[in-house]
């Protein structure tokens, strides 16, 4: 009889049953190849560096969010009898949050307690600002501003410059080079030329920062995009798709994007505290968000001028910042040493 | 070769050209016109204009324009110093702003080197650790909170160097502003080295040299440093990109009268003319030290200037 002709529906249900091997065979785990996913993981979380950086990142977003919220102020409430005290924490005086601070006027050193006997009960975690604001609620909010200039630059280096670099590495020829003479000639003139200028045409705030972000801020982007593209569309897997009758928009998009989007994150990651960054330099040079809203930029260039007598104003946003800055560069760091083990560090 | 270096100075002549347009195109769309006085009648206001030459049509107001910059006449300060030619502002605060500039790449470049050397040589001990998270720190924070930092310790707590800048004292107090902007400079160049020498290190060639009797300092420096100091070009972009956004404000922190300080000021108090003067300084600087980073690749590594386009990050 050939198999053909065997009448397998014919066969009772319990006819075949499972061997129950499962103590002989074993699957071999250290020769086997990983996914490139989990292979990536184990890499990042082996890096204690990225690891606190992330901790850090969830931190501060957690009280970017949640932070202005904790108490009574808002960020534009002034209570001007209320100015100028120092952080005082209820529980954590003997830290040092006491509210007390001290001047040092020359030679002289002056202990002194803006709370005592007036503000007994009132508690600024951060200290009070020359107007009377609480300095913790307008840190958080300042995070806040910075952490959405942050995305923006990340929407901004998808968008534009992926497509940027996908487009003109994709095409070559007289495309590419079109593109890339364009892409050549706004990098040769410095960045921050070019957003000071469009802020003072476009008047200072959040919208004239963002437009100057995008206009600089996707050229990295773009670059590394083309040069991985000139990298694999040589390649079997984009030849056979473009046999198959694909377009190009598919064969960038679906076949060559997956390939390299372990850089796409890292760079992506790069340019966040290049975009907070940029943002507290405008501040410091006058060109930041106006008040009442306050970014960390704008909090560190305003509390800069007393510092000398009340430096505990510049210090927590100074902190936020320092901090926000470093996490962001160790989780890139961490991030491209899993995602792209071959690239040297550099 | 003469073809690559031709062709990044055409590219370089383009750069400014276009930035010309730009900036000409920011002082046209700057609110105002000079002559806002509601005394004047239509008339005069016309003949003042027939005067100044703004009658013209914009393109040959462009060409004007150009003309005039590439005379080295930037027009006058109207705010912060009223009548004063730009050029004379010029002359006076270039000199401090390149000299900070100056010592703050070099001192950071060698510290850098000290410290990159010193990580690579001891790979994987505390001086590893240490030198590494320096980087890490001077490659992440911007250079004013170091500034500020530095200026609350030494300057306001310690008074070892003054808080602000003086001309009396041109060294004593410029310390703090130096060192505040090597940081980056000097973290990079350590990141560098240490790379680049650990791979060194684990070359053939140094095996060589090692079996040919070689030993101790000569075969770190003459063989191994050098060659790991090849590819240190790659650096100075970012590096110096760096160094000039960093000194707009250290020199605001330390009251320096240097280009920096002038520029912020310029912003602040609406003196477009200033501004825009300081612009176009700040971008041939960058444009002229650009093509000589980008010609000096091509003279030390061919494979650059057939391969790689243009990799310097912004």
């Amino acid at each position: 009889m050939r198999a053909e002709d065997f009448d397998y529906s014919a066969l009772p249900k319990d006819a075949f049953e499972l061997q129950h091997n499962d103590v002989h065979a074993h699957v071999d785990k250290n020769f086997a190849s990983q996914n490139y996913w989990k292979d990536a993981l184990v890499r990042f979380l082996r890096n204690k560096g990225a690891i606190v950086g992330l901790i850090l990142i969830v931190i501060i977003a957690f009280f970017a969010i949640f932070g202005p919220t904790m108490n009574d102020y808002t960020y534009q409430s002034q209570i001007i009898e209320q100015q100028n005290l120092a952080p005082r924490i209820k529980g954590l005086e003997w830290l040092g949050f006491d509210g007390s601070e001290t001047m040092i006027l020359g030679e002289i050193k002056l202990e002194k307690n803006g709370y005592e006997g007036k503000f007994d009960d009132v508690y600024y975690w951060f200290g009070s600002d020359t107007l009377g604001r609480d300095i913790f609620t307008r840190v958080w909010e300042g995070t806040r501003i910075s952490l959405y200039i942050a995305l923006v630059a990340v929407a901004v280096d998808i968008i534009f410059g992926l497509t940027y670099g996908l487009v003109s590495g994709y095409f070559g020829g007289r495309v590419d080079s079109i593109m890339q003479r364009c892409a050549e000639i706004l990098n040769s003139i410095p960045n921050l030329v070019i957003v000071t200028l469009m802020i003072l045409v476009l008047s200072p705030g959040l919208g004239a920062i963002i437009v100057a972000l995008m206009i600089t801020g996707w050229i990295p982007m773009s670059r590394i995009a083309r040069a991985q593209v000139l990298k694999l569309k040589e390649q079997e897997f984009v030849l056979a798709s473009k046999t198959l009758g694909a377009n190009p928009i598919r064969i960038i998009f679906k076949e060559i994007m997956p390939n390299i989007i372990g850089q796409i994150i890292t760079q992506t990651m790069f340019s966040i505290p290049h975009a907070i960054f940029t943002e507290a330099f405008l501040a410091f040079v006058g060109l930041g968000i106006p008040a009442p809203m306050a970014s960390l930029g704008t909090l560190i260039s305003d509390s800069y001028k007393n510092f000398t007598t009340h430096p505990y104003m510049i210090m927590s946003p100074l902190i936020v910042l320092a901090l926000l800055m470093l996490s962001f560069n160790l989780v890139a760091d961490g991030l491209r040493d899993a995602l792209d083990p071959k690239q040297k560090d550099m | 070769m003469k073809k690559y270096i031709l062709k990044r100075i055409l590219y370089s002549i383009v750069a400014v050209l276009v930035l010309l347009l730009l900036l000409f195109t920011m002082l046209e769309l700057m609110p105002g016109s000079p002559f806002n006085d509601d005394k004047l009648s239509d008339e005069q206001i016309a003949a003042l204009y027939e005067k100044y030459g703004l009658d013209q049509p914009v393109y040959i107001r462009y060409f004007r324009y150009v003309f005039s910059i590439l005379k080295g006449d930037f027009g006058v300060s109207y705010n912060i110093a009223a009548n004063v030619p730009i050029t004379q502002l010029l002359s006076e605060r270039l000199p401090v702003s390149i000299r900070l500039g100056g010592q703050a790449v070099f001192i950071g470049a060698a510290i850098g080197l000290v410290l990159g050397l010193v990580a690579a040589l001891k790979h994987n001990t505390i001086f590893d650790t240490i030198a590494t998270i320096i980087s890490v720190l001077g490659v992440s924070l911007p250079s004013y909170v170091f500034a500020l930092a530095l200026s609350y310790a030494f300057g306001f707590r310690l008074s070892w160097f003054p808080l602000l800048y003086d001309a009396q004292t041109p060294f004593i107090s410029s310390v703090l502003p130096t060192v505040a902007l090597s940081m980056f400079s000097m973290a990079n160049i350590a990141r560098f080295t240490r790379t680049e020498m650990l791979e060194v290190l684990h070359s053939d060639y140094m095996l060589l040299a090692e079996s040919k009797g070689i030993s101790g300092p000569k075969l770190i420096i003459r063989h191994a440093l050098r060659n790991a100091l090849v590819p240190i070009i790659t650096v100075l972009g970012p590096l110096i990109v760096n160094t000039m956004t960093g000194s707009l404000v250290i020199e605001k922190i330390f009251s320096i009268p240097g280009i920096g300080e002038l520029m912020v000021r310029s912003i602040q108090q609406n003196d477009y003319n200033v501004t825009i003067a300081l612009s176009f300084v700040y971008s041939i600087m960058y444009i002229g030290i650009m093509l000589v980073v980008d010609i000096l690749y091509g003279i030390i590594d061919p494979r650059i200037r057939l391969s790689k386009e243009d990799s310097h990050e912004s």
